[in-house]
């Protein structure tokens, strides 16, 4: 008896536990958390100056946040919301990538022209590597094998082998390059470029570039349509794009590569993060102040939620199974 | 009773029947809110975003906002036209027929008022239809739950345009009631901006919005359609309702001795 109760206890106490998005706030020094069943922020959490890039180790079981001015990646615990400890990341860590090893930490410093590797067990920095000015979108291959840096100011996406650490290439992209994202077959790397105003799309064998996407909002002026980051679904079916200042997300075919809807968000969106089974992505709207989130069967907003000022990143956190 | 409903079923009738014959306003009517949907929306689309108030809970692009406030110029329209055909019937004397009937003049009148409320239902639905086209839908129960508000509102207006229709001698007093009563009301309210955006350009200007019963109709109408409630709006548009019938059975009353003995 004693038993069943327990476990009736306990499935009422994860049925209660909805998954979260945890949101970085560049402006306020601070993590809100949205629960992502009523869609409301549960928590706020204090860390360290301006929080930007945000992911979770691959079992959820830490967090990592690099404080850009803080000048370091910080390792959170999502169940308490404590810095556990800092990790060293060169001078102002701005985004990184988790090797699919949960080992190796890619972090890109904006002010250095550097990506630092740094090895989350050992806390170690294992190697830096020069790279073009202000480097900022990291990206790793679905095997591990490549590691991207694109660099704001030189415009290019620079291929580093994870094995040696090297740099094996080097591709010019539009202006400006923000993200960059592999395909889930690891067959294409996508690039987008702010100033350009494009994503590249490049084949990863030849590293040549194979297509391009331009982005036209109606009523908007072309100026302002920049896109940054951006996700693609597991499905294979699309690709979402924020658009910065023209408070749009674009919603491209991930097969044709043709731009199928836009959909109206908050002011400068920037980044997102899709929760458990991508049926709902919630966007970074930096000057707004807020999230929005889109029902991605529907391509509608469903609800924009206040965070804190400046949301610049996203990353879910399951909290059961 | 039976001859009360005979005498509304009569009347309902007559408005169905001047209605489907009056093609041209059918058209007109639809016409009217569409050129605002389609011409004017569209050079506001950036205008709006800023600021989510409810029953909005992202940001919304400009015609998606102004759709609530088209439906309630199509019943305001509506409204003051049955209050021109009023006047038309006393110059053509088939009013004098009407009051004449054994039945309680505000039975009449309220047939009368129910009449044209029927037929500006009928056209919101089709502008409706039409936004839906344009890519500007609601849920299926944002539909329904804007059908008794529809009555409310049109009941309102109706009753608007019946009061004023007993202080109109004659038909060409229609243009004083296109711009002193519909323009300003339709201007002055919430159907073009919502009551922050009038903040920014003068206090009085939305407070004057906030007093205005067709704010309150459209903000009914606008909650209603997207499946939520606003208690204040139906209180408002409830008095206003009260107010306007009273004053129209006033109005009509030939005790004043306005209408008959003119």
């Amino acid at each position: 008896m004693r038993s069943l109760l327990t476990a009736v206890l306990m499935l009422s106490a994860t049925s209660t536990l909805a998954d979260e998005i945890w949101i970085s706030n560049e402006k306020d020094d601070t993590i809100s958390v949205i629960d992502i069943e009523t869609l409301e922020v549960t928590r706020t959490l204090e860390v360290g100056e301006r929080p930007r890039g945000i992911t979770f180790s691959r079992d959820h079981s830490v967090l990592y946040l690099c404080a850009s001015d803080s000048d370091t990646v910080q390792v959170i615990d999502p169940e308490t919301g404590k810095i556990l400890y800092e990790l060293p990341s060169g001078e102002d860590p701005e985004q990184f990538v988790l090797h699919p090893n949960n080992k190796h930490l890619y972090i890109a410093n904006e002010d250095d022209a550097i990506t630092t590797v740094v090895d989350v067990e050992t806390r170690r920095v294992i190697a830096q590597i020069d790279v073009g000015i202000e480097p900022e979108g990291m990206a790793v291959s679905p095997d591990g094998a490549l590691s991207i840096t694109t660099s704001e100011t030189t415009n290019m996406a620079h291929w580093i082998d994870t094995s040696t650490n090297q740099i094996i290439a080097n591709t010019l992209v539009d202006q400006r390059p923000r993200h960059a994202e592999f395909t889930l077959d690891g067959k294409e790397l996508w690039v987008s470029a702010e100033i350009g105003g494009t994503i590249s799309i490049f084949d990863v064998e030849t590293q040549a570039e194979k297509g391009k996407i331009s982005f036209e909002i109606q009523g908007v002026h072309k100026d302002r349509v920049q896109p940054v980051g951006f996700e693609m679904t597991k499905d294979g079916k699309y690709a979402f794009v924020a658009l910065g200042p023209s408070n749009h997300i674009a919603v491209v075919d991930q097969k044709t590569y043709e731009v199928l809807n836009y959909i109206l968000v908050g002011r400068r969106v920037w980044h997102m993060a899709f929760d458990r089974d991508e049926t709902k992505l919630f966007t970074t709207n930096g000057v707004s102040g807020d999230v929005t989130v889109i029902d991605v069967e529907k391509l509608e907003p469903i609800k924009t939620i206040k965070v804190g000022r400046f949301p610049w990143g996203a990353a879910f956190r399951p909290t059961s199974g | 009773m039976r001859a009360m409903f005979r005498a509304m079923f009569a009347i309902i009738l007559r408005e169905t029947i001047r209605f489907v014959s009056q093609r041209g306003r059918f058209i007109a009517s639809l016409v009217r809110p569409l050129v605002w949907l389609v011409v004017f929306a569209a050079g506001f689309r950036a205008a709006l975003g800023l600021s989510i108030t409810p029953p909005y809970q992202t940001y919304i692009t400009y015609e998606i906002y102004i759709v609530p406030g088209l439906c309630g110029m199509v019943q305001l329209f509506n409204g003051m036209q049955s209050s021109l055909s009023l006047v038309y019937d006393r110059e053509m004397g088939s009013m004098r027929l009407l009051l004449t009937s054994p039945m309680p003049r505000w039975w009449l009148l309220f047939s009368k008022l129910l009449a044209g409320t029927l037929v500006s239902i009928v056209q919101v639905y089709a502008f409706l239809l039409i936004a839906g086209l344009f890519g500007i839908d609601f849920s299926l129960l944002g539909y329904l739950y804007a059908l008794p508000v529809l009555i409310l509102n049109g009941l309102m207006l109706g009753a608007l345009g019946l009061f004023l229709s007993s202080t109109i001698k004659q038909l060409e007093n229609f243009a004083g009631v296109m711009n002193f009563v519909i323009f300003p009301m339709f201007f002055l309210s919430t159907a073009l901006y919502p009551l922050w955006k009038m903040a920014e350009a003068s206090t009085l200007l939305r407070d004057i919005c906030a007093f205005n019963p067709f704010s309150h109709a459209i903000e009914l109408l606008r909650f209603a359609l997207y499946e939520q409630f606003n208690g204040t709006a139906l209180v408002w548009v409830i008095v206003s309702l009260g107010i306007f019938l009273g004053a129209s059975i006033w109005g009509y009353n030939p005790a004043r001795g306005k209408i008959l003995g003119r």
